[in-house]
């Protein structure tokens, strides 16, 4: 699967409060939480997102709660996927399970600018600038993770392994 | 080589597994899982996918509507119904309407639910906790916590391990969270990330029950998987009253220690008799300082509650503060039990009516404020000290309001000066 999109930088420690707000949580909607993606961080992210657009962040993206309305929120807003220096435990297990893709890449976190064109190869985890022929590799997932992941979430793994 | 008492816990917990080492990967089985009126929703509603007729044990699950209850909307209302509706589908036993509802991580200790040594996963991410009790327990999402329902198990990353070790004998108006505080600025939010967090020393051996689970409780701010002290005879002699209390079927436990030669990624040894009182400083807890580093800042909100310092001994420790004098004329203070068990307690023992007297409110059981949901939400530019776990951006409000995070007797020594202060100023 190949995901292209214009990138949203963002620095580090991003919290799940920044990333949807509590005051939204009194839903589990997908589109609702998409139209608060992001608020507390970049209150205009959601107007000037498109489909198919890339986050880029530093260290610990994800901290703080365990809302998985924060990927999900991510996810339903078409972000096509995260990259970051790092992942906070609880959202890099929360977007593995729900299927959204996530990266970690230290050195194409550093290289992709705010608005820059991104392309991310996510079969093999690579992750290009476009207009330049470097090829930044991102962490490989360990098998266990890959399994889940290629069963389409933890829940596709569980009916398939029932 | 030697295991971690964590190491230890997930081993015993791991079908078929002879060994275990950090970067691990298992799938292993939970003695209980539970969630709230946020996480779980999803968690329904994913399990409900699976078909399955059955929870994997009717006992060992908890749902605690507990973060936007009593409903602060008919939304909130809504989320917290499909709880209800699903315990008495799936026959449930612990769920917990108000009345009987606490803070999810107050309430479980307090009835005994969480014993040492076992493995435990919740839909929240300070889950950790219950660590206090000798037990592995972390925050997980709400899908992990659909296939815990389902299956009685969950996939975990075994992690390093970071021993804290802290030496000493606190001074006064020191506490639990002054030590954990400390600790979160000296790793940074992010300095045990993936990892597990054990706590030692002989400030923790004196140190009682209340103050070790504030402690566990914000081990996820320095990014770690779980905070665990092990178990001694101040959690043997807890766990029991609990267990009788509240005629839990449930009594045998085991009682886990690390090796002499377990095997830690990092050691860190805090000497805690001359440490002052901390606060962490917005946005983030890790900016931690000593309070006579703080001057003259001014509040317009003092909160104390939360599953961090909701629990009696914090109440107490207020109205030891509060006794005989006001809360400053341009100051909210705001106080919230963590369980109605400690509200319960805290009418008995008078501090209600300190509280009161002292122009406070005292409100029911609830999350309430400390993620900005109901009870207390802050304006733009207002500032709040509060005894909960988190000033991150817009974490009690408006996105440009701000938390300071401190213990129970300075937030209430704060209220009553309408400004950040220690209970000897007053």
């Amino acid at each position: 699967m190949k995901l292209k999109g214009k990138v949203f930088k963002f620095g580090d420690d991003i919290n799940t409060d920044e990333i949807i707000p509590a005051r939204y949580l009194n839903t589990s909607d997908p589109d609702e939480l998409a139209r608060h993606c992001m608020e507390d961080a970049d209150p205009g992210f959601v107007k000037r997102k498109q489909s198919g657009d890339i986050i880029v962040a530093g260290e610990n993206f994800g901290c703080g709660s365990s809302r998985e309305h924060a990927p999900i929120a991510i996810k339903a807003s078409g972000i096509s996927c995260v990259i970051a220096k790092s992942f906070a435990r609880i959202f890099y297990r929360n977007a593995i399970n729900i299927g959204l893709p996530i990266f970690t890449c230290p050195a194409a976190a550093l290289a992709l600018k705010q608005g820059c064109q991104a392309a991310v190869d996510a079969n093999n985890g690579t992750i290009s600038k476009s207009g330049q022929k470097k090829i930044y590799q991102s962490e490989i997932f360990p098998g266990f993770i890959r399994d889940i992941m290629k069963t389409g979430g933890l829940m596709a793994y569980a009916r398939k392994s029932k | 080589m030697g295991y971690t008492v964590g190491e230890k816990i997930l081993l015993a917990h791991a079908p078929g597994a002879k060994s275990i080492a950090p970067g691990d990967f298992i799938m292993a089985k939970v003695d209980f899982c539970f969630g709230n009126d946020i996480t779980a929703p999803i968690a329904i509603q994913e399990f409900k996918k699976l078909g399955k007729k059955k929870v994997f044990n009717q006992k060992r699950i908890a749902l605690i509507p507990d973060h936007f209850l009593p409903a602060k909307d008919m939304r909130s209302a809504n989320q917290a119904a499909v709880l209800k509706k699903f315990a008495k589908e799936y026959g449930i036993v612990n769920y917990f309407e108000i009345g009987e509802m606490g803070v999810e991580h107050a309430l479980l200790p307090e009835r005994g639910l969480i014993l040492p040594g076992d493995l435990v996963v919740g839909a929240d991410s300070h889950t950790c906790t219950h660590g206090a009790l000798g037990a592995f327990t972390t925050g997980v999402g709400s899908t992990d916590l659909a296939y815990a329902m389902a299956t009685g198990q969950c996939w975990f990353k075994v992690p390093e391990t970071i021993k804290l070790v802290f030496k000493g004998r606190t001074r006064k108006w020191v506490c639990g969270k002054d030590l954990i505080l400390h600790a979160i600025g000296d790793l940074g939010v992010a300095g045990a990330r993936y990892k597990s967090l054990e706590i030692t020393g002989d400030t923790i051996d004196q140190l009682p029950m209340d103050d070790r689970f504030t402690m566990c409780n914000m081990a996820i701010e320095a990014g770690a998987k779980n905070g665990i002290i092990c178990a001694d005879k101040t959690t043997e002699s807890y766990v029991k009253k609990a267990v009788r209390k509240y005629k839990q079927q449930r009594k045998a436990y085991k009682v886990y220690k690390s090796d002499e030669d377990a095997v830690y990624a990092d050691v860190r040894e805090y000497n805690t008799s001359k440490l002052e009182p901390v606060v962490a400083s917005p946005h983030l807890p890790s900016n931690a300082l000593p309070i006579s580093e703080l001057k003259n800042i001014k509040i317009n909100q003092a909160v104390i509650g939360s599953c961090t310092n909701g629990r009696i001994s914090d109440l107490k420790q207020a109205a030891a503060v509060l006794k005989n004098r006001k809360v400053d004329p341009n100051t909210r203070l705001i106080i919230i039990p963590a369980t109605q068990a400690i509200y319960k307690e805290a009418v008995q023992e008078g501090y209600a009516e300190t509280f009161i007297k002292a122009g406070a409110v005292f409100c029911t059981p609830s999350c309430g404020p400390c993620l900005g949901g109901h009870m207390g939400i802050l304006s733009e530019g207002e500032v709040a000290i509060a005894t909960t776990n988190r000033n991150f951006v817009g974490r009690m409000g408006h996105p440009k309001s701000f938390v300071y995070l401190s213990n129970p007797a300075i937030a209430a020594a704060s209220a009553v000066k309408g400004k950040v202060a220690h209970p000897a100023d007053l």
